[in-house]
């Protein structure tokens, strides 16, 4: 099952290889993996997205805790949470086209942020799975790029990953 | 108090009471070793090979209990040490290992003797530190002792460039008294109510077994197991690293478990209906086929570190606390209760386990016209009184020392478990006996392993560490020839070595006293002579029977009731399943 696991870790040099070491020492996959300061310019947080059985899960988990540097963490997968991407496609227009990726962009919610004479750069967020759906709505040939933050993710209600 | 960094690492030693450092110098330290010639309260050991740096403070930490220090410089310094830390890394051993850097300025200019050790190390130590600021130089290392000491300990790596040790630039110096770090609460008391749960199961159990592994020496929590047991009187095993941990000559231990533990002690884990595992963490030379491991078996399992629970096999009931406290807690509610374990059922499964034990897997041929090196362990273990510490390298002789010397005190068995470091056994026997010079050391080895650190020996002339080096030579590389003959046929693919050098002269080369014994008669008599010798170290090159296999053994893949038993009749290469 996929699980997105949201840590707080110190922000040091080094934290990242520590976690990226982890999962490829020990053989575990990652998805993807967003890092950026926090609030608190000395934690970082990071948003891993991996997959796994329960059993692969919670080593995973326990593992990432036994880092030192690991202050705290929590699997998203275990409450209600909100999940978002950011994707930014270049798509190659025409005359013909413009119209209908326009439109397309705006039934998923999303910006057309740059314009040249033969290119769209549309912008989006959204749960990884809206912005699966928008690429493959639209013709893969006109694609030049595709660039993808990865998801973050959030607990809703009270609940919360803080120190 | 202002002192220059290269002072500051010397002072912080001095402060967190280290007697020893293991180290050889280089440029990047070369702060530090003027630092360290200018004072006298922390010794300095020269080894020959940093590899033998990390081994000497690794069987000082293993037999102390306190963290073993060690210092090498940058580049190759640093890349020779690896292996002993993540020796130390792999059975949990508690060590500050301190490398020099290039200076900061040209970290990552490929400068001269420069290796990433923060990254080189990352996955082999419980946790590293770069070293950015003099002035955070002193708190860094109270961290890594902090660290490398608690929860469960292992090694901890601090990389310090050379321009932090600059001699010309002072701080204020404070070594800090405690620590805390907002990120690192190791667990120390187990939760009560898994506790009340776990003590309820065992107070039903009808076919339970102790199954108690080098956490509890790390622990300090020998006494309490002992207590522990014959409270119970359950039967009781110890894994490789447990060895000690439980006095082995008491009628209630069944001897060592795994690949090479006794007929007993597998097949009592494979038939029970309860297991407690004390600071073990379920290692593949323990369980065999994990499919099959103790497919009847409630788990009870108390360990520090949560990451080793349900692991490889998953457990009914987990606590994670300290093996003492822990113990503490679990014998208060045993006294309480009301219930205690069925008589009758106890009576009967000792019956069961004493039929096992009638097999007798550790017999041997002893009439044979060759020195079996069983008999030399043996041997060993009378002439020392039981009383010796022992080193060993790592293969066959590993188990034989482990087999045929029963260990009644925690700390006297050291040796590479998890890693599997042959050249481990002679720099830990130095690191042994610097720290208990009145105590006998012996280490336990064989013609492979030995060379691999063989160095070493100018180390133990020069401060003046006599240990007693027990040669099992047998010209092969036993383990590796053993499996081969097992398993490829008896393709003795490289596992042969004819150039093997006459020991006794290297010894004498080296300044000791060598020795040769290639008749069964000689060697009790050659034992007595050497460990007559109080303060030199003795090489004895002890000629053994080249074929001679380690059993009883369960090959891989295999289940614990499907173990390998030597034959009757005596002939060591002939085997048959049980």
């Amino acid at each position: 099952m996929r699980h997105i696991i949201s840590i707080l870790i110190e922000n040091e040099s080094g934290a990242l290889s520590r976690v990226a070491g982890l999962f490829s020492a020990r053989g575990y996959n990652i998805e993807s993996l967003t890092v950026a300061a926090t609030e608190d310019p000395s934690l970082s947080r990071m948003t891993l997205v991996t997959r796994g059985s329960d059993d692969i899960i919670e080593q995973i988990t326990k593992q990432l805790n036994k880092l030192i540097d690991v202050v705290k963490l929590i699997d998203l997968a275990d409450s209600d949470h909100i999940e978002r991407e950011l994707m930014m496609v270049k798509i190659r227009t025409t005359e013909q086209t413009r119209e209908e990726i326009r439109s397309l962009a705006a039934i998923f919610r999303g910006k057309i942020i740059d314009v040249t004479p033969t290119t769209y750069v549309v912008e989006m967020t959204g749960p990884s799975s809206k912005l699966d759906a928008f690429i493959a709505a639209i013709d893969g040939d006109t694609i030049i790029e595709v660039v993808r933050s990865g998801p973050t993710g959030i607990s809703r209600g009270e609940k919360g990953l803080h120190l | 108090m202002e002192l220059n960094g290269a002072q500051i690492v010397i002072q912080s030693l001095k402060d967190e009471g280290v007697e020893y450092i293991f180290g050889y110098p280089g440029g990047a330290v070369l702060h530090l070793y003027d630092a360290i010639f200018q004072q006298d309260d922390v010794k300095h050991i020269l080894v020959r090979h940093e590899q033998g740096a990390t081994h000497a403070a690794d069987g000082y930490a293993r037999a102390t209990g306190k963290p073993g220090v060690v210092l090498v410089t940058s580049g190759p310094g640093a890349t020779n040490a690896v292996t002993g830390i993540a020796t130390a890394y792999m059975d949990s051993i508690p060590m500050v290992i301190i490398s020099g850097q290039v200076p900061s300025p040209v970290i990552g200019s490929d400068a001269f003797q420069e290796v990433d050790m923060v990254g080189i190390t990352r996955p082999c130590v419980k946790h590293n530190f770069l070293v950015k600021d003099v002035t955070k130089l002193a708190e860094t290392i109270k961290k890594a002792f902090y660290v490398a000491t608690t929860g469960r300990p292992g090694p901890v790596v601090v990389d310090v460039p050379k321009d932090i040790t600059d001699p010309r630039i002072k701080v204020p110096y404070k070594y800090p008294k405690k620590v805390s770090m907002r990120s690192y609460n190791p667990a120390v008391t187990g939760h009560k109510g898994q506790i009340k749960k776990a003590v309820d199961l065992l107070l039903t159990a009808k076919q339970p077994i102790i199954y108690a592994g080098g956490g509890v020496i790390l622990g300090e929590a020998s006494k309490e197991l002992t207590e522990f047991a014959h409270t119970l009187g359950f039967p009781i095993t110890n894994t490789l690293m447990g060895l000690g941990a439980y006095p082995a000559t008491d009628k209630q231990f069944v001897g060592m478990l795994g690949m090479h533990g006794t007929y007993e002690a597998n097949m009592a884990m494979h038939d029970s209906d309860v297991i407690i595992a004390i600071g073990a963490r379920f290692d593949d030379r323990v369980t065999g086929k994990l499919d099959e491991f103790c497919p009847n078996a409630q788990i009870i399992h108390i360990d520090v570190d949560p990451a080793s629970i349900s692991k490889t096999v998953k457990v009914a009931i987990p606590i994670v606390g300290e093996v003492k406290p822990v113990l503490e807690q679990m014998m208060e509610l045993i006294r309480e209760s009301k219930k205690k374990p069925s008589k009758k059922a106890l009576e009967s499964w000792w019956k069961q386990i004493d039929q096992w034990r009638a097999v007798n897997c550790m017999e041997y041929d002893r009439n044979s016209r060759l020195i079996k090196p069983q008999y030399v362990i043996e041997q060993l273990y009378e002439v020392t009184k039981g009383e010796a510490y022992v080193t060993s390298d790592v293969g066959q002789h590993q188990m034989w020392a482990a087999q045929y010397y029963p260990f009644d005190k925690p700390r006297h068995w050291i040796n590479s478990g998890g890693l599997g470091t042959m050249g481990f056994g002679l720099p830990a026997a130095i690191g042994v006996k610097l720290a208990f010079p009145d105590s006998e050391v012996a280490c336990v080895t064989s013609d492979g392993s030995i060379q691999m650190c063989i160095q070493e020996l100018s180390t133990a002339l020069q401060y003046n560490a006599p240990v007693k080096i027990i040669n099992l030579n047998n010209s092969y590389l036993g383990m590796v020839r053993q499996w081969q003959e097992f398993t490829y046929e008896s393709r003795y693919s490289h596992s042969y070595m004819d150039t093997i050098p006459d020991f006794v002269k290297l010894a004498e080369a080296y300044g000791h006293v060598g020795m040769r014994i290639d008749k069964p008669e000689d060697v009790r008599p050659a034992l007595e002579e050497a460990f007559a010798m109080k303060d030199r170290t003795v090489f004895l090159d002890i000629l053994t029977d080249r074929t001679e296999n380690v059993y009883p053994m369960i090959e891989s893949g295999k289940a614990h009731n499907d173990m390998t038993l030597r034959v009757a009749d005596g002939t060591s290469t002939d085997r048959e399943l049980a």
